[in-house]
Order: C-alpha cells, then sequence, then structure tokens
C-alpha cells in the first residue's frame, strides 16, 4: 500500500510516497522502520500510542489504535499536526 | 596552537563555535539540525572527536544523533533512550526529550550518561548507538513519587540533570532532579542515597524539607580541582558542599541582597576550588526569571561563597532582560579561564579574563538552551 510521508519525515524515507504492507497500522508501521530505521519512533512512543502532534489518517480517517486492521488497497497517511512556532 | 570549541545548543539547532588560543575571532559551524530542539550538544573529551546531540522536534519523538566529524554526518542512534512499555491496562511514561548528556569516566570509552523529560536515567556503553534504562530508579516507586508529574517540573517538562560522574572513581556518581532532588551512587547506581541536607525548599506552603520531592536543584556542579567540593545553584538558593559531609551550605545567603541568589546555571574554575560563577534571575513575586532590574550581571566568588562580586563590565547596563538557562554558561580551561553564557535571546557571550570584561560573540541565534566549552 502506499504511505504518504509528512516533510518532517522525509529524512527517513528520501520520498514523501513510500510502499509498505502489513494486516495492521502496526505492521504496516514495522515494515517502515525496518525500510527506514528509526522512523517508528519518532511517530509512536514506547508506550506504543501515536505522538501528541502526530496524526495518522487510514482513508481519510483519523487512527489511533496500532491494532487496525489494514487493507492492501488502504491508503495510510502521516501528517505532522500544525502545531508550534 | 589550542582551539576551543564552543557547542550551542538552542531551540531551532545546534551550532560550533570555533576559535584559537586567543579567542579573538570565532568561526561558525552551523547550523546542525535547523529547527529541531536540541537540548545537549556535547563533544566527547575523552576522545575529542565524538559529538552527541540529545534532538527532538516540535512533532517528532526524541532521539539522539551522533557525528565523529565535527557535524558533516550524523548517525542516528538505533535505540534513544525509552521507558520500558507499562504492562497492559497500566500507563507508562514515554521520554519528551533526552535534556541531558555526560560522558562516562575516562577508564569507560563509548560509556554516556543521559537525562530525560520526564525524568528518567539511561546508559549507552556503545557511544550513543543504543542507550537502555540504567539502574533501577526510571520504575522505583519511591522515585516516581519523588519525581512527581508533569506539574511539578519546569515549563518543558521536569528534567533528570546534572549527571556527575567521579573523575576517581566511575562508580561514584551524582544526578539531580527537577524536581526532586540530588541524589548519590558509590556502588555504579547499584543503590543510590538522597542528598539533600541543608537545601531550602519554597517557604510558607508547609514543605517538608526531608522530602525529595519539593527540592528541585538546577545545576550542580562537581569541581574539577576538588572532586570532594560540589556547588549548586538551586530553586531556592546556592550552595556548596564539602565532602565527606552530607549537608548543602547555602552560600548564596552571602549574595547582595538586592539581586538574590535565584537562577538557573553556574559555572566553575577548572584549578581553583574556591571560584565559581553564577547568573542570577530574578526570583521574586511571579518569578520573572529574567535578570534582576533588567541589568544583566555574572556574579563571581573567589573564596567558596563567603563573598561575591559583580562582574558585568561590558554588557548593558539597563534593559536587559536576559534569562540564562541551566546548561547555558561553561567555563574553559585556559589561563585565563573563559566563560561563556547564551541567553534565550539568542546572544553568546564570553569572557577571556575570567569575567572581568565580557563580549557578545553572536547575536540572533534561536533561543539557547545550552553551550559546552571544549579545549583542543
Amino acid at each position: 500500500m502506499k504511505v504518504l510521508i509528512p516533510s518532517a519525515l522525509l529524512s527517513y524515507t528520501g520520498a514523501s510516497q513510500v510502499d509498505a504492507s502489513g494486516a495492521t497500522l502496526g505492521e504496516v508501521l514495522d515494515e517502515l522502520d525496518r525500510q527506514y530505521p528509526g522512523i517508528r519512533f519518532r511517530m509512536i512512543d514506547e508506550q506504543q500510542q501515536v505522538r501528541r502532534h502526530i496524526r495518522v489518517f487510514v482513508n481519510g480517517v483519523s487512527a489511533e489504535n496500532l491494532s487496525l486492521p489494514i487493507q492492501p488497497d488502504d491508503q495510510v497517511v502521516i501528517v505532522q499536526a500544525l502545531s508550534g512556532g | 596552537m589550542t582551539t576551543v570549541a564552543l557547542m550551542v545548543s538552542t531551540r531551532k539547532g545546534a551550532w560550533i563555535f570555533q576559535t584559537d588560543s586567543n579567542r579573538a575571532a570565532w568561526k561558525v559551524n552551523g547550523p546542525h539540525f535547523l529547527g529541531h530542539i536540541i537540548n545537549h550538544l556535547v563533544l566527547d573529551p575523552r576522545d575529542r572527536t565524538t559529538l552527541l546531540a540529545a534532538a527532538s522536534t516540535g512533532h517528532l519523538g526524541p532521539t539522539i544523533f551522533r557525528s565523529t566529524n565535527w557535524g558533516q554526518t550524523w548517525e542516528e542512534a538505533a535505540k534513544p533512550p525509552a521507558f520500558a512499555q507499562a504492562p497492559e491496562g497500566q500507563n507508562g511514561r514515554s521520554v519528551k526529550h533526552t535534556f541531558w548528556l555526560t560522558p562516562a569516566h575516562g577508564n569507560e570509552p563509548d560509556v554516556w550518561y543521559a537525562g530525560t523529560s520526564p525524568q528518567g536515567l539511561f546508559r549507552s556503553a556503545d557511544g550513543g548507538r543504543t542507550w537502555a534504562a540504567f539502574s533501577s530508579i526510571n520504575d522505583d516507586l519511591k522515585y516516581r513519587e519523588w519525581m512527581g508529574s508533569e506539574k511539578d517540573g519546569t515549563p518543558d517538562g521536569p528534567k533528570l540533570h546534572s549527571i556527575i560522574v567521579d573523575p576517581r572513581n566511575p562508580k561514584h556518581l551524582y544526578f539531580g532532579m527537577s524536581g526532586g532532588g540530588v541524589h548519590e551512587s558509590l556502588d555504579g547506581g547499584e543503590t543510590w542515597r538522597v542528598l539533600i541536607s541543608g537545601m531550602d525548599v519554597v517557604e510558607g506552603f508547609g514543605f517538608d524539607a526531608t522530602n525529595p520531592m519539593f527540592h528541585d536543584p538546577h545545576c550542580i556542579r562537581l569541581c574539577p580541582s576538588n572532586p570532594d567540593r560540589l556547588y549548586q545553584q538551586n530553586h531556592c538558593g546556592i550552595y556548596r558542599l564539602d565532602r565527606p559531609s552530607d549537608t548543602w551550605v547555602r552560600i548564596g545567603k552571602n549574595m547582595p541582597s538586592e539581586v538574590g541568589d535565584i537562577g538557573f546555571t553556574m559555572t566553575l574554575h577548572p584549578r581553583d576550588d574556591n571560584t565559581a560563577w553564577v547568573f542570577p534571575m530574578d526570583g521574586t513575586q511571579v518569578w520573572p526569571r529574567t535578570s534582576p532590574g533588567g541589568k544583566p550581571a555574572v556574579y563571581a566568588t573567589h573564596d567558596g561563597g563567603a563573598t561575591w562580586q559583580r562582574r558585568d563590565a561590558g554588557m548593558p547596563k539597563e534593559q536587559a532582560w536576559w534569562t540564562v538557562k541551566r546548561q547555558a554558561m561553561c567555563s574553559d580551561s585556559h589561563d585565563p579561564v573563559g566563560l561563556y553564557f547564551g541567553t534565550t535571546s539568542g546572544e553568546l557571550w564570553m569572557s577571556r579574563d575570567e569575567g572581568q570584561y565580557w563580549e557578545c560573540i553572536a547575536q540572533h541565534l534561536p533561543e539557547i538552551y545550552a553551550v559546552e566549552a571544549i579545549v583542543l
């Protein structure tokens, strides 16, 4: 499936859209981390929570649960929240 | 010819300033990690090559970067500091940022310690590539109580800081927590003891001074020339501790009353254990935490805190509402000693004569979090 990557994480992927697979959102993120070591911890904390200023959308719907089932043709979008200054 | 390097960490990246032994002209190397929050950039004094940077951003989780070529390239830690995952149904903590980095003893190359926000103590044995919880304090119920909650710490989170290794003994360690007091281990972190005797707590609220929870050490320093002497800038004053005594003495009582002894940072002379410098902050009413009266100054003691002298030559005389954070003042090892500090308004200042005269060496940087000096 396609995963859209925010600009803050381009230093890992080098591309704003990458391919990853997995049966759940958590597995997709694990696969991303195998391809791009370190990227998962920048998005997901050690308590397996999506970090405060990161949002993940699956087919346009906000997702917080890493056990959410994912289908091969789903679209995963990772967004950095509009915050800071 | 020797050079001096200053590692400057800011809210928006890191810079390295370098000069020769005259400390006259500075070359700047940076920005590194522009836009990232860099809480601490430290060059390993054991190999004078390895740089570690404690990094996060406004959006992303915290990590550690490592460079061995002065920042030309950086390698991210494969396993940054992180708390243990809590059992199902329980709330665990997550590291918001690594705040403090300390290279370990000279006999332990590649070993580093890290302090985090919220308070956590971590260790790396491979030069910062992987990190693991160090000792049991991160999950110790008693320590967790002393650490308090997000409400009990500094505005951007409670912190573990001032990790100190006794140069005579790698198993003799100290650290401070804001809040949570000062702690010492004599067995390499197997066990810890509280070291808060003599330290004051905020008056008027009935706080129990024997409870580490109510203590807020801001910056603890061990004298390079006398490892039995420590100094401390605390939320409630300036202190000195001469071991084997366990009781801190509030030497800040000897500061001018109109200035007070509140502040964040402190730095020590490399060869004279009676000489220290502080940067006082306004701790009245709502705690502005700016230079008292808008007149910034360093205060020096040359007699272990019995007397203090104002050192402000070269600084603005009025309307300068500076804040200098706990990691943002340091000294080099030249003779005379060079002193350096960075302000939250992005100015980097130095004195090449132990504080007699000050000059600004950089302006317009982002909010400065930390300044570290090393003579190469």
